[in-house]
């Protein structure tokens, strides 16, 4: 609402370079959406394979771990370098990641291993 | 934003300050309201003291001291510390860094408001049937069978205040990322920009923990639910690690920005450049993360296990080495230096042993086996007030008389000042010395009275005397900031001759938009930098003079914060409660708490509606106006007349 509307004249070439760009980057895109999708059948796979929870539980944690990496770099544009201040975003989130690990860690052994 | 000759009712001055976003003004409504919240838990602390005066004695009641204990504990670090640190932080960090305010200034605002209401909302519970009294831990074995509703003030008060906390931090984090004058790059920040970054960030990833815990806590107090009610299968051990995996970085979130005001003042006052700026840095950011990962240290005696208890309690030992570094690294500044010692120096020179002394029953502690034998002990109350008095509370006393002429255009009484600092120093070694041994000679923390005869008499009475002397300390600092109002103006840059960083180039009275062009810097110490060179101006600029633009003024924070303060009474009177159940508490109707809940997050969220759909693009100053508000300045430091614009 009252934001000047930016029009950008470009060139013939630019204009194939920006679609081929486009379109790889789509690509790239939909690999990664496969792959998540892919990931997650392997999840519920593994419920319904009535593997032992001893088993199923690493396992859907380990992809569980996955599937954030490639959310925060595919969709959520961490790789993308030319975002301004893009390295410190990393630090944050991965200083976040690392804390938060610490803290699940914690609880794991000390509180519900052997309650459960 | 004319320069015309205005006068201002009383009127509009409190509007002004409702509706301000202006990072200066927000600076004072914390100092002010911080101010107030440090006298209410001080005097708290003043009559628990004069109840362990003496044996057995009977000036207060066993509950009222559990109250005044736990309102002392919660009032001392969330609504007194944190908010004179944000205060420092608001004044002084957009200056240093050499930006015109904030990133987000509206959230500024919203920040303190929901701060400021929470804290209110907290104290409104010594007129509503009573304080909480769990201790400012409140775990929740305890704190889930507390009759009457003063935890649920507690669960509350500190939802509301927490997320004004969290939404400050996350401001300063983008302000210091994104706002920095061209040139300042981050080796090049002063060392209370690096500290306040790196306690926002600590802010951003502890408060989280809290509030979870606090709304697991307020489900199972006010609806009905059982997180925390090992009766139940839920763990009362949880709440703790979520307590102490906020409340131990939040110790460092106090500590670190006063490691960095110290990391200013030393400087100036050696008239040296800080020693090992770099090795600052780094210890400013490991001290940061080793804060996450020893928070069950506070839980030695819980029953964790040898294994976890030896884990915290290497890790714990570890956060010494880089405190260590920076307490070489003031003496190593200090050394050689041609010091001048004025009262913010005086408070700096007081700080080192003190909070060393803190520190090193601090490393005591961390050794678990130690800990059982200290462990809710007097040892601990000393401990932890060395830490918090001598390390963080002379900060703020110091960096007030630092400061102040920046913040006010006036200077505090160095006279006072000097007397202040000996009067509360000597009340607060003779307070918090003894009690180490009090506690190594058994007497348990959190005790209302104690039998006569056991050796505890005199030293309970030494620190009483003491705490006497803190009180009286604080009221001479009072008199000084209230005869300061009537004072001089200061009218200059760089009150105290020696000063190195940005903040010191501006002259006071600041016009609102700090900078009338963007500063350039050149190196660390800018200013510095520039009066080596014989620069009048104190700062080479960015840009040429030009139209600056500045956010609105806007009273939706203060709306959406009432909001908060609304649901909290609908959830506080909610008849679904234990305590209400119990009838230990009064209950409002289904009906009246649903109503109140839905009605005050209604006007909250209304209030985020408006503030989306409507866009707030700011207001531009033209050069014409800057030029007639800095000549009006001008001409108010050169004949006292107020030209209209301050």
């Amino acid at each position: 609402m009252g934001h000047e509307t930016h029009v950008e004249v470009r060139t013939q070439a630019q204009y194939e370079y920006d679609k081929a760009h486009s379109r790889a980057h789509m690509r790239k895109q939909v690999v990664n959406f496969a792959i998540m999708i892919f990931l997650t059948f392997i999840a519920f796979a593994a419920v319904l394979a009535d593997f032992s929870p001893t088993f199923i539980i690493p396992i859907i944690l380990l992809l569980a771990g996955i599937q954030v990496v490639l959310q925060l770099y595919a969709f959520m544009h961490l790789e993308d370098r030319s975002t301004h201040m893009v390295g410190v975003i990393e630090f944050f989130i991965w200083s976040a990641a690392f804390i938060a690990f610490t803290f699940f860690v914690a609880f794991t052994t000390i509180i519900w291993w052997g309650n459960y | 934003m004319s320069s015309v000759t205005q006068k201002k009712g009383f009127g509009a001055h409190v509007w002004d300050y409702l509706t301000t976003v202006d990072h200066k003004k927000i600076a004072i409504m914390y100092l002010a309201a911080g101010t107030l919240f440090f006298a209410i838990a001080g005097f708290e602390a003043l009559l628990m003291r004069i109840q362990l005066m003496f044996p057995e004695s009977t000036f207060i009641s066993a509950g009222l001291f559990n109250e005044l204990l736990t309102m002392h504990g919660t009032t001392m670090l969330f609504l007194a510390a944190t908010p004179i640190i944000f205060a420092f932080m608001n004044a002084i960090v957009p200056l240093q860094i050499g930006a015109r305010d904030v990133a987000f200034p509206f959230l500024n605002s919203l920040g303190f408001w929901l701060f400021f209401i929470g804290a209110v909302f907290l104290h409104l519970s010594f007129f509503l049937g009573g304080a909480p009294d769990a201790g400012w831990t409140s775990y929740a074995s305890l704190s889930l069978y507390s009759p009457g509703h003063g935890i649920d003030f507690y669960i509350l008060g500190l939802q509301i205040s927490g997320a004004g906390t969290l939404i400050s931090g996350i401001n300063f984090i983008v302000t210091i990322i994104t706002m920095r004058a061209p040139g300042m790059t981050f080796m090049r920040m002063p060392l209370f920009t690096w500290t306040t970054l790196v306690s926002s960030s600590l802010i951003l990833f502890a408060f989280p923990p809290l509030t979870g815990g606090l709304f697991l806590m307020l489900v199972d107090r006010m609806f009905g639910a059982n997180f925390f009610d090992h009766t139940m299968g839920g763990n009362t051990i949880i709440w703790e690690h979520l307590f102490w995996i906020f409340g131990h970085p939040e110790v460092y979130i106090l500590v670190l920005p006063a490691f960095g005001l110290f990391s200013e003042i030393i400087p100036v006052f050696a008239r040296k450049r800080l020693f090992g700026y770099s090795s600052m840095v780094f210890a400013t950011i490991l001290i940061g993360f080793l804060g996450f990962m020893v928070w069950a240290h506070h839980m030695f005696t819980v029953g964790l296990g040898a294994t976890a208890n030896a884990i915290f309690a290497v890790a714990t030992m570890a956060i010494a080495v880089p405190t260590g570094m920076k307490v070489f690294n003031w003496i190593l500044t200090i050394w050689g230096g041609s010091i001048k010692v004025t009262v913010p120096m005086l408070y700096a020179l007081g700080f080192i042993p003190s909070f060393v002394a803190g520190g090193v029953t601090g490393v005591m502690q961390a050794t678990a086996p130690l800990d059982y034998q200290l462990h809710d002990s007097y040892f601990i109350v000393a401990h932890f007030h060395y830490v918090i008095v001598g390390g963080i509370v002379t900060a703020l006393f110091g960096s007030a008389h630092f400061y102040w002429p920046i913040m006010f255009n006036r200077a505090l009484n160095p006279k006072l000042g000097v007397l202040t600092f000996w009067i509360f120093f000597i009340g607060f070694h003779l307070t918090f010395f003894v009690q180490h041994f009090l506690g190594l000679m058994g007497m348990p923390r959190r005790v209302f009275t104690y039998m006569g005869g056991q050796g505890w008499d005199l030293f309970n009475f030494i620190s009483s005397i003491g705490a006497i002397m803190m009180g009286i300390g604080v009221i001479i600092l009072v008199i000084d900031v209230l005869l300061s109002i009537k004072s001089e103006p200061v009218n200059r840059r760089d009150y105290w001759g020696d000063g190195r960083s940005l903040e010191w180039a501006i002259e006071t009275p600041l016009p609102f938009y700090n900078f009338k062009q963007t500063p350039l810097v050149r190196g660390f110490d800018p200013y510095w930098i520039e009066k080596e060179e014989g620069n009048k101006e104190g700062m080479v600029y960015a840009e040429p003079l030009g139209e600056i633009h500045m956010p609105n003024n806007s009273i939706l924070p203060f709306i959406m914060s009432i909001g908060t303060m609304i649901a909290a009474f609908g959830a506080l009177y909610s008849p679904w409660g234990d305590q209400v159940q119990a009838g230990t508490a009064t209950g409002a109707p289904a009906v009246v708490s649903l109503a109140l809940i839905i009605g005050g997050l209604g006007l909250t969220i209304a209030c985020m509606i408006i503030r989306s759909f409507k866009d707030d693009l700011g207001f531009h100053v033209t050069v014409a106006e800057i030029e007639s508000i800095e000549a009006d300045l001008a001409n108010y430091r050169a004949t006292g007349k107020k030209g209209g614009n301050k």
